[in-house]
């Protein structure tokens, strides 16, 4: 019958929870990660840096979960080759995760301080909530994108995404800035999808291009950026372009719009009192 | 002899320290409440509580109570009871009144609740995610028959889809009052506010003034027994037709609307003489049997280039059966009026004796509808003491495509509920005809109460969803499993197709 | 003549209810009850991948896909359908049976004698898997209709295997059909997808379309049956999330006389896909924008006429939309097609590499099968992802004329013939 060929000796396992190589070069580190399960990799990683590590190389990730979340520290810096698994850096507290490839769902979810560097697309729910700190992706994201960011004290929440983007981008926005440049995508259609910014009650969202009255929530200005938001804009996009290997001057030669909520408080007239 | 045994419902307690004795009262009681003697001086036997002096009283100085007056305990016998012995031993008359069923039967939505999301799946938020309360009104197919476009697309064949359908931007309308029962201003009020919420309103059976042909494409013209205003003209100008069979009020019985109603403009908008009795009859003369209905839903369609026929019934005990006779002659919906729905002017004796809760309608004619595989075929319209955006829900949840409400917009215009429209005296000028009542009501300011009610329950009805996780009212409808009861016995769980909740 | 309980049509209202029955049937099948008692709640992670070539790939790629996203579920379900595996037998139907011991395989088996002629019957090919206990006896049969009983029948072929896949799950004790196409089979059972592809040797098949499937129910079901996929005749269906509008899928294909006997969304959209592609005959993309519609505002910007297709599908299959979180994969011998809600609720990406097209609920899993995919992505909410293999039809049995009891039953193995009002 069929069911001839290569005899296996043991189960395929997309991950083994095994201890992970790594090589350790003064401040340096390099981490393999193929086919280790993300428990073994972010434990190593964080032994890592507890050892006095500052840089961390992650090689051959596919999907493993959670790298850089919850560490904290100001130096520190993990550097991934492949694919991220969900919740990257998610409560991370000011270390630098730059990843060469894409990542998956929930990129800096209630991210606290640091900076995230994608050089590819990212998935839905990218930096939920997020409090403080910079999320760069090069490419395209998801649904879903900057949703209750949220500004607090100093603290700035800030994303500049290169491609386009889908539906409820910046949706219940409360703080900090988001900027799409629609310029590194593979999407067919608008800049944005629908619902943009609905519920949006602070901060501000920056586009590189122009957006229809229905796409965005009912809770939003719409405004051409003027001088004083390009000189607001620049010096974020020439640290955005530095870290992409862009053209700042060429990203920042097109019109920009701006999104402001109305409103701090878009629902004051829904409710009566009993 | 006493003239009469009847005392007195209501006192009327005037603050003569505080009376301005301006005299708004006076002039503001529809009544006859009240005389004026250097300060005002009111007659509690005429008073209806319908609070318009109290709401106007500059000095905030009346208050209308109880008339407490103890009678001996009696369980059997209600002070209700008694007094209409007494009434109809006086008058010999039938006991005539306004608005719905007061009497305290169980309300099955009151032992009905909601589910809602929690982990497994995710609720909405309904104020910045999309939340779709859009509905199609009418006749559907079973399936929608597509054909090539010859460019990669699809195109739908000939005569299939929902060309009929009307497009409803909440499922809810208003529910028939005639103009005649209730004033122009109110039908004015009416009509703006549906087309400004995207919804419809019914003319009732007393016709359609030519004040409210602007709105005409927000109007569900009804055709009732008598016949009212019906014509060509007033049948093509409505966006649906209505046969109205019966009322939840007042199932089995005709209406009559007395001649001192009939003034000039009912008159032409009744198309009857000024002044004459506008009688409509108990039954339709020309369906005596379901395929009579057919014939008149057809000659209804075939007048009008075959726009939507529904047919209003009240709910009654073998409601499922009717309606679906009534799908199968043809009609495109079909109105269930419960036994707590209001009416101008009805026998107390019918309106709090007969009839059948429109949850139960609900639930039988939904459920017969799916059995018969017809479900499709009509819009399912639910009325009859819809009170709230619960009720509406739990309506919609339980199989009605929409829901209609009547007592809640005279609410929204004024009304307090004072049982008197049939009186034809209404204080806050909504059913009545009397030219110094009916400008009480400015049908801007009407209309605005009605978008503002319509759009709150809407709301509220977006945040129901949110809660259960979806973002469509379709994923609502008829979706028992969403439903729980408590304290309803097993039997009422069964037709409700409820689960207690617990299960 | 003597009483033939297939060749009746619907014999099964004449045997004993499912709760009168006693010995094995009901140490085993009860489960199902308890399955289909409430609504069954869980999370999940899928994959499929066709080659639109028809080019085979082995089933070690679905167990890849699957153990990368291994996270996503609990243990108590995985499983996979390949297509194309038997190209030995490409003409005969391929019965995978559970069986809960010997009797039940007796039984099962005289139904085969009776109505088919058997080419071959022999034990699944499996191995000892660490973590997967309690498996049935497992039992595959290529076999035809017999021809006589067929041309009595008046039934096509496919009626014919339904009926009969019917006539086993509802009256054979403790006997299951995991599934019964041509050309393909359903591996599934209780363990993590990973050990249930090596538990069943899935490495060692070849197939042009594979979809697999990990379960996380958040109730303990623990029945072999009831893991993904879900299969009728060569269709199989796989899903992730929780369908918030089961309530009035399942009471709006009662009225086109389904029966959702076993509480899954699964099985609501299964039916969903059959009342739509094979008895409505609908398009295969329009039966998706109907499961998943566009929302009134985006209805309102389309151009006229395919605004009014839309706007007729949505009103008159609103109570079919699949409303709340899902993904799902429909596999089938002539491709696949992938489907997300409507607001993206639930992950779904997709990947192409030359005429490979696949789909899974993370990207990871793009990434441990295609070694250059030539594009990923990740589809719009409600937008199908659909491959179809190049030379084959869909759908690949034509049009059955089955009635919708008769499905209800094939699929979940619950009789209710008896109590299914029959509409057609």
């Amino acid at each position: 019958m069929t069911a001839q060929a290569t005899q296996r000796s043991a189960p395929i396992e997309g991950y083994v929870a095994v201890d992970p190589e790594v090589t350790v070069d003064g401040t340096h580190a390099t981490i393999e990660c193929r086919g280790v399960y993300y428990r073994n990799v972010n434990e190593a990683v964080r032994r890592c840096f507890a050892e006095g590590v500052k840089n961390v190389t992650l090689e051959h990730v596919n999907g493993q979960r959670y790298i850089g979340t919850g560490i904290s520290g100001q130096d520190l810096r993990i550097e991934v080759n492949g694919t991220a698994g969900q919740d990257l850096a998610m409560f991370m507290d000011g270390p630098t995760v730059e990843i060469h490839g894409n990542a998956q769902d929930g990129v800096g979810n209630t991210m606290n301080a640091g900076k995230v560097i994608v050089h590819g697309d990212a998935g839905d729910v990218l930096g939920y909530g997020m409090r403080g700190g910079k999320v760069f992706i090069r490419g395209d994201v998801g649904y879903r994108v900057g949703i209750h960011m949220k500004a607090y004290e100093n603290k700035i929440p800030t994303m500049v995404c290169g491609g386009k983007s889908r539906d409820f981008f910046g949706e219940y926005m409360a703080g900090g800035l988001l900027v799409l440049l629609g310029m590194n995508s593979s999407f067919e259609g608008p800049l944005v999808g629908g619902y943009v910014g609905t519920g949006m009650h602070g901060g501000a969202i920056y586009l590189r291009g122009e957006i229809e009255p229905w796409q965005t929530g009912k809770e939003v200005g719409i405004f051409t950026a003027d001088e004083d938001d390009m000189k607001t804009l620049r010096p974020l996009i020439e640290e955005y372009c530095s870290d992409m290997g862009m053209d700042a001057e060429e990203v920042l030669s097109a019109p920009f719009t701006k999104l402001v909520p109305v409103s701090h408080r878009p629902y004051g007239k829904l409710y009566t009192y009993v | 002899m006493p003239i009469s045994l009847i005392q007195p419902e209501f006192k009327v307690k005037i603050d003569y320290d505080k009376c301005h004795k301006c005299g708004r009262c006076v002039q503001q009681c529809g009544w006859g409440v009240y005389s004026f003697n250097e300060r005002p001086i009111p007659d509690d036997a005429k008073c209806r509580a319908c609070h318009r002096c109290v709401t106007y009283c500059p000095a905030h100085c009346i208050s209308i109570q109880k008339n407490e007056l103890a009678l001996r305990e009696n369980a059997n016998w209600s002070p209700g009871l008694r007094q209409a012995v007494w009434r109809q031993a006086e008058t010999g008359g039938v006991m005539l009144t306004g608005m719905g069923n007061d009497k305290p039967y169980q309300s099955v939505f009151d032992h009905l609740v909601l589910d809602a999301c929690q982990v497994t799946n995710p609720s909405i938020d309904p104020l910045r995610e999309p939340m779709e309360l859009r509905t199609y009104f009418g006749r559907k197919p079973d399936s929608v028959e597509v054909e090539s476009d010859g460019q990669g697309g699809f195109k739908l064949k000939d005569g299939a889809g929902i060309s009929k359908n009307i497009q409803l931007e909440t499922p809810m309308i208003f529910s028939p009052m005639s103009y005649g029962s209730v004033s122009l201003n109110v039908h004015k009020s009416l009509a703006m506010a549906a087309e400004r919420c995207g919804i419809l309103m019914n003319t009732g059976e007393g016709g359609l003034h030519a004040d409210l042909y602007p709105y005409q494409d927000n109007v569900i013209v009804q055709v009732a027994s008598g016949r009212f205003g019906v014509s060509p003209e007033y049948l093509n100008r409505g966006a649906a037709m209505e046969i109205k069979v019966g009322q939840g009020a007042k199932p089995g019985i005709g209406g009559h609307l007395p001649g001192e109603k009939i003034n000039r403009e009912v008159s032409e908008t009744r198309m009857i003489p000024q002044g004459s009795d506008a009688i409509s009859p108990a039954p339709h003369h020309d369906i005596y049997s379901i395929e009579d209905l057919r014939q008149l839903i057809y000659s209804l369609k075939e007048a009008t280039g075959y726009k939507p026929v529904g047919v209003k019934i009240a709910a009654v005990h073998n409601v499922a059966a009717i309606a679906s006779g009534i799908v199968r002659a043809g009609a495109d919906y079909v109105y269930l009026d419960g036994f707590k729905g209001g009416t101008g002017a009805a026998p107390q004796i019918i309106r709090d004796h007969v009839g059948i809760p429109i949850e139960i309608a609900i639930a039988v004619v939904d459920q017969r509808l799916r059995d018969e595989g017809i479900r499709n075929q009509a819009s399912i319209v639910a009325a009859g003491s819809i009170r709230s955006s619960a009720d509406m829900a739990k309506a919609i949840a339980l199989g009605a495509d929409v829901i209609a409400i009547g007592s809640a917009a005279l609410m929204a215009l004024g009304c307090h509920m004072c049982q008197g429209c049939h009186t034809g005296s209404c204080s806050w000028g909504l059913t009545t005809q009397k030219p110094e009542l009916t400008r009480r009501v400015d049908p801007e300011w009407g209309a605005e109460r009605l978008t503002n009610l319509v759009h709150a329950w809407s709301h509220e009805l977006q945040e129901i969803l949110g809660a259960l996780g979806v973002n469509a009212v379709e994923s609502l409808r008829g979706s028992r499993e969403r439903l729980r009861a408590i304290g309803l016995d097993e039997q009422t769980c069964k037709i409700l197709g409820v689960k207690p909740a617990g299960l | 003549m003597t009483y033939d309980p297939l060749l009746e049509r619907m014999p099964t209202t004449q045997l004993p209810a499912f709760a009168d029955r006693d010995g094995v049937f009901d140490l085993e099948r009860p489960r199902y009850a308890e399955e289909a008692a409430s609504k069954i709640h869980g999370g999940c992670g899928l994959m499929g991948i066709c080659d639109e070539s028809g080019a085979l790939m082995s089933g070690v790629e679905a167990i890849k896909a699957m153990a990368v996203q291994r996270d996503r579920g609990n243990g108590l379900g995985g499983g996979y359908a390949g297509y194309g595996i038997y190209p030995e037998f490409p003409d005969h139907f391929c019965f995978h049976m559970m069986y809960h011991d010997t009797k039940a395989k007796e039984d099962a088996e005289a139904v085969f004698d009776r109505y088919f002629t058997v080419d071959l019957a022999e034990p699944m090919p499996t191995r000892a898997v660490k973590g997967i206990t309690d498996a049935p006896l497992l039992w595959r049969y290529f076999l035809q209709p017999e021809a006589q009983k067929l041309e009595e029948s008046e039934m096509t072929a496919e009626d014919f295997v339904v009926h009969s896949v019917m006539l086993i799950n509802s009256s054979v004790d403790g006997a299951f059909v995991a599934s019964s196409g041509k050309n393909m089979g359903a591996f599934k059972g209780v363990g993590f997808p990973e050990e249930i592809g090596h538990y069943f040797r899935v490495e060692e098949y070849e197939g042009h379309t594979w979809v697999g499937h990990n379960r996380f129910p958040t109730n303990t079901p623990g029945w072999w049956g009831g893991a993904h996929p879900f299969t009728l005749l060569d269709w199989s269906i796989v899903h992730n999330g929780e369908i918030s509008s089961y309530g009035i899928n399942s009471r709006y294909l009662e009225a086109f006389g389904y029966k959702c006997s076993l509480g899954t969304d699964t099985e609501v959209a299964a039916y969903l896909f059959d009342l739509l592609l094979r008895r409505h005959k609908l398009p295969l993309e329009l039966a998706c924008k109907a499961l998943a519609s566009p929302l009134w505002s985006e209805i309102d910007r389309m151009p006229e006429q395919e605004a009014a297709v839309m706007r007729s599908l949505r009103a008159v299959y609103g109570p079919g939309m699949l409303n709340g979180p899902f993904a799902i994969v429909l596999g089938f011998n002539g491709g696949m097609v992938a489907l997300n809600d409507r607001i993206k609720l639930r992950p779904l990406v997709a990947a192409r590499q030359g005429t490979r097209v696949m789909v899974a609920s993370e990207e990871s899993a793009m990434r441990e099968v295609l070694d250059a995919p030539d594009k990923v992505w990740a589809p719009k909410a409600g937008e199908p992802v659909i491959a179809r293999i190049e030379g084959m039809d869909w759908p690949i049995h034509g049009d059955l004329h089955l009635s919708a009891s008769e499905v209800s039953c094939a699929v979940t193995g619950v009789d209710t013939s008896c109590e299914t009002v029959e509409v057609n």
